[in-house]
């Protein structure tokens, strides 16, 4: 009983864990490249999934709605950098927070005049709505694995692209010191652009992933924005090792915490306790883990920053 | 323009106003006018932290709502004179601001702005999760504090208590900014090694300021929970505390005016749109003008608005 359970934890954190990193990776760029706070990285994540929402509808198909809401995501990143980031990076981080702040009230109203106030559903793609069985005889759902799936090969692609090719050669560098990058002659302004495309499509991808299991509904963004930057300042700004190993590591400790310690507290204290201090302290887990780290290592556990 | 002279037309206009709206029979904006002064508190004292101590605090909410759920559980459990309450109050702000600020005033910059926000949101999960309170529902409160020996369900009352705290706060401030405490403060804001390197012990007056801004946001709290007789989680939400940041931004970072400034013009530019008679049926959206507006703030008045007010007086 409890192998299962742990085995079943261990796989929703990790789902968990990946969904955040996606979210995350384009996050940290933008901080590390562009010393900008992006506090519109949750909307993008709204608009994602309900672009998602919408086209898997109009065409029937989760799978040949998928490319498309993430290449109408992109494109809408793409025009948001453009149009107003690019001003703003120049500016301090408090100008970035109120223009960012305005930028997630435009959207959410925006949203809420194009599909209404009711959120929309989603459903899996065909095929994987049922459970597996998987070795050892545990059930579990099928598109809880294919969101795993889905975030080990991006994970992968990134990892390739970031260490492999010419242009996460220049990410690499515009994070590390962008005034040298500058001198240097890459063009940053450029580069930002497509940084930013990126993660917006990667932002499209968890939303459209996590839609099927969460409600797509305006405010969706702003929660999970801030267990992205959890994640980040865990990570280090700008490393997309440390967002994944951050976004692994507040998965594991957020799914682990909210399954198992009611359970150890249930041993521990009387039932009147254990029932109030459980989820008290589990909610409050990732923040503690975030307090620790940047009271131990301020500049997060794979500083990008050289 | 002279200093006292817009000084007094302000104190002026806040000690009429009640009066006007009173022969106006609208007795809604009074009350409305009373949650624009509490949040001026609440604003001016991040402005504190943000402004003149260069602490970009991200977290303000949780002493705000800390002031707020005390005076909630209190009443709660019986105790309803402020005399009792509002103390308590401004010393769990305080204490919360001084445990929090210990230890995330060892780190800087960004760090410092996620770590404030992390215990904000360590506090936010306490309260949902403080099932004997309320939990995520928060508390109704049966009556507003007592103890003046006038009833403070008097809007009239209440507005000019509540307008009196904040001028008693503003004044504390001014003296507080003005005197060497202030002048250090701003001294570590502008070249914190310089600060250090004179001798000044720089993380104990960065503590000290810190706290001081927790106990005046508990205070606010306090008031704020009192205007609407009920406490809620929501209270210490970080969109709380961004709503406060975005505030003291929008009226000016380091303005002296620049809390309550921008605390009339968010506020008033909300109930603007959210009233229906000017935009009809798409009040329900007014987030979208709200949001527009401060675009165009950010980026035709980097100052914000006290700050653009004041470079054209100059």
């Amino acid at each position: 009983m409890t192998g299962i359970l742990f085995l079943e934890q261990s796989l929703n954190s990790l789902q968990f864990g990946l969904m955040l990193f996606l979210l995350a990776a384009g996050l940290t760029l933008v901080f590390g490249i562009m010393d900008m706070i992006n506090l519109a990285h949750g909307s993008l994540y709204m608009i994602g999934a309900y672009l998602m929402a919408s086209i898997a509808q109009a065409t029937g198909s989760f799978w040949m709605a998928l490319p498309l809401a993430l290449i109408a995501t992109a494109i809408v990143g793409a025009l948001l950098e453009i149009s107003l980031l690019r001003r703003l990076y120049e500016r301090d981080h408090l100008t970035q927070v109120l223009a960012t702040f305005a930028v997630i009230l435009i959207a959410n109203e925006v949203v809420r005049i194009i599909w209404g106030n009711q959120s929309l559903m989603l459903n899996a793609p065909a095929g994987l709505t049922g459970p597996v069985t998987l070795p050892g005889g545990m059930q579990y759902a099928s598109y809880r694995l294919a969101i795993i799936a889905v975030g080990v090969l991006v994970a992968l692609v990134l990892y390739f692209l970031v260490t492999k090719t010419k242009v996460g050669m220049l990410v690499r560098a515009g994070a590390s010191n962008r005034e040298m990058a500058i001198a240097m002659g890459v063009n940053i302004r450029r580069l930002f652009t497509i940084v930013f495309a990126t993660g917006a499509a990667l932002c499209a991808l968890a939303g459209a992933m996590l839609g099927p299991i969460l409600a797509v509904q305006v405010g969706m963004g702003e929660n999970i924005l801030i267990l992205a930057f959890v994640v980040i300042v865990i990570g280090g700004i700008g490393s997309i090792r440390g967002a994944l190993v951050g976004a692994l590591l507040v998965g594991l400790v957020d799914t682990m915490g909210r399954a198992l310690l009611p359970i150890a507290f249930a041993k521990m204290f009387p039932p009147q306790v254990a029932s109030n201090l459980g989820p008290a302290l589990s909610s409050i887990l990732i923040y503690v883990l975030m307090a620790a780290v940047l009271f131990f290592r301020p500049q997060g556990l794979f500083p990008a920053r050289g | 323009m002279n200093k006292v002279l817009t000084t007094g037309i302000v104190l002026g206009v806040a000690i009429v106003f009640p009066l006007v709206m009173h022969v106006l029979d609208q007795a809604f904006y009074i009350s409305f006018a009373t949650r624009i002064l509490i949040y001026a508190m609440a604003a001016a004292s991040l402005n504190l932290v943000l402004g003149y101590g260069g602490m970009v605090s991200f977290g303000h909410a949780a002493f705000f709502g800390a002031g707020a759920y005390m005076v909630g559980i209190l009443a709660f459990e019986g105790v309803t004179s402020l005399w009792l309450s509002w103390p308590t109050a401004i010393a769990v702000a305080a204490l919360a601001a001084l445990a929090i600020g210990a230890i995330s005033l060892r780190t800087r910059g960004v760090y410092f702005i996620m770590i404030t926000l992390a215990f904000a949101q360590m506090m936010y999960y306490v309260f949902v999760s403080m099932k004997a309170y309320g939990g995520d529902d928060g508390l109704s409160l049966a009556s507003r504090s007592t103890g003046l020996g006038v009833s403070l369900s008097n809007d009239f009352v209440w507005y000019y208590l509540v307008l009196v705290l904040l001028i008693i706060i503003h004044y504390f401030l001014h003296r507080l900014l003005g005197s060497r405490f202030g002048r250090v403060i701003e001294a570590i804001r502008e070249n914190e090694t310089r600060a250090t390197a004179i001798g000044y012990p720089v993380y104990r007056y960065k503590l000290l300021c810190f706290v001081i801004s927790g106990a005046i946001a508990g205070l606010a709290g306090a008031l704020i929970a009192n205007q609407t007789s009920y406490v809620g989680p929501a209270l210490l939400h970080w969109v709380q505390s961004g709503t406060l940041m975005i505030m003291v931004i929008l009226g000016g970072v380091g303005r002296f005016w620049g809390g309550p400034v921008g605390a009339v013009v968010l506020l008033a530019l909300e109930e603007l749109f959210s009233g229906s008679s000017l935009l009809g049926p798409y009040s329900l959206h007014w987030q979208l003008p709200v949001g527009v507006i401060l675009l165009a703030v950010v980026l035709l008045a980097p100052q914000g608005i006290a700050g653009a007010f004041a470079k054209k007086s100059r």
